[in-house]
């Protein structure tokens, strides 16, 4: 029980401090979840990314519910995902009963524009952590350029890329790294 | 009875949606044509409050309908209404992970989704990114001259200090965000 509580006040905690989405959040994991609680290895993040990105659900929530699930199991992922969204329900409720103008004070959007150029910031410095990990051979530089490339330009789902880099690891590393060993 | 139509709607949202927060909002749009509980206003209005709070928004967006709807329980409603899919999902993937944790194939497959993972996280971020370094429309590379008028060169700038600091000092993310609000609060950006 006293574990739970410190998983929803962690996840309360990261709720608070995400701005932008998922992808913002990916900083803030890797600060709290993986260097601090150590709850989950750089390597998992990863996994529950590429799954979280091509299953129903938004991003953020998906994440928090892996990461409460690998922790405590069904009552983690419930507490987990209870405590990310906790702020924003109390956040929004408060501005959409007193502040309906709050998007368009001035103080607000100078803030903003300070804050999105952060998020960037913050989620370069999270993938070059993330490439460390993941980039390790010829073949994963390979699948790294690919999927930028194919998601950044062209109009491909990401389920498809997603199962598409899947299948090209089964090959590379299973069917043809079995025949060399 | 609005509460549970209200649910309706949101897990069928948590359901079909898939990938960031914006990908909930055409599901907005049907709802609000759907049922009129709001208008396509509203919708605008909510999308600008969402991203300007903090919170992921996806989760945003389903408070702010949800309390337009049917005040408090509606906030609540909605967007445990919303969790509630990737939840249920979420733990049936986790425990087939958990299962076939010790396979080879699976091993083999997931180090090829990390690069594959990474790759798509930096590519989404490029889009945040030419927001936030780019203003208003641009006619393409061909003419330079009004190319280069589109950059918001302040911005790179505090992009790149930003960038340095966090490379050298491994401060919490949330103090960096801190910094940049006063900053953008200070030279009005």
């Amino acid at each position: 029980m006293k574990e739970l509580w410190k998983l929803y006040r962690v996840f309360f905690s990261i709720g608070i401090c995400t701005f932008g989405g998922g992808y913002a959040m990916l900083s803030l994991l890797q600060r709290v979840i993986v260097e601090q609680y150590h709850w989950a290895s750089e390597e998992e993040l990863m996994d529950y990314y590429a799954i979280g990105q091509c299953t129903p659900g938004i991003i953020a929530l998906n994440t928090s519910t892996f990461i409460g699930y690998k922790y405590k199991k069904l009552p983690g992922a419930i507490t987990a995902t209870l405590g990310f969204l906790s702020p924003s329900i109390l956040i929004i409720v408060l501005i959409a009963a007193f502040m309906t103008n709050y998007a368009s004070l001035p103080v607000v959007n100078h803030a903003f524009a300070g804050i999105r150029i952060c998020v960037c910031a913050l989620i370069l410095d999270a993938v070059l952590k993330l490439g460390k990990k993941s980039i390790v051979d010829k073949s994963s530089v390979i699948i790294f350029l690919v999927v930028v490339g194919l998601a950044a330009f062209t109009n491909i789902s990401t389920i498809l890329l997603v199962i598409a880099a899947g299948i090209a690891g089964y090959l590379i590393y299973y069917v043809m790294g079995s025949k060399r060993a | 009875m609005i509460l549970l139509r209200l649910m309706y709607e949101f897990c069928k949202t948590g359901l079909f949606a898939v990938g960031g927060g914006l990908a909930t909002l055409p599901f907005l749009y049907e709802m609000a044509e759907k049922t009129g509980w709001f208008t396509n206003q509203d919708i605008l209005n909510l999308v600008a409050i969402s991203e300007s709070t903090p919170g992921a928004i996806g989760i945003n967006m389903s408070t702010y309908v949800g309390f337009l709807t049917s005040g408090i329980p509606g906030a609540i409603c909605a967007t445990l209404a919303l969790a509630f899919p990737s939840i249920v999902i979420i733990v049936l993937v986790a425990k087939c992970m958990e299962q076939f944790k010790n396979s080879p194939i699976v091993a083999a497959v997931f180090k090829a989704l990390r690069p594959a993972s990474t790759g798509l996280i930096l590519a989404a971020s490029l889009s945040v990114a030419q927001l936030a370094f780019f203003k208003g429309e641009w006619s393409g590379f061909s003419q330079i001259g009004s190319f280069l008028a589109t950059i918001n060169l302040p911005a790179i700038v505090l992009a790149v200090a930003l960038f340095a600091f966090m490379r050298k000092f491994k401060m919490h993310p949330i103090a960096y965000i801190g910094i940049a609000a006063a900053i953008g609060l200070i030279f009005q950006m």
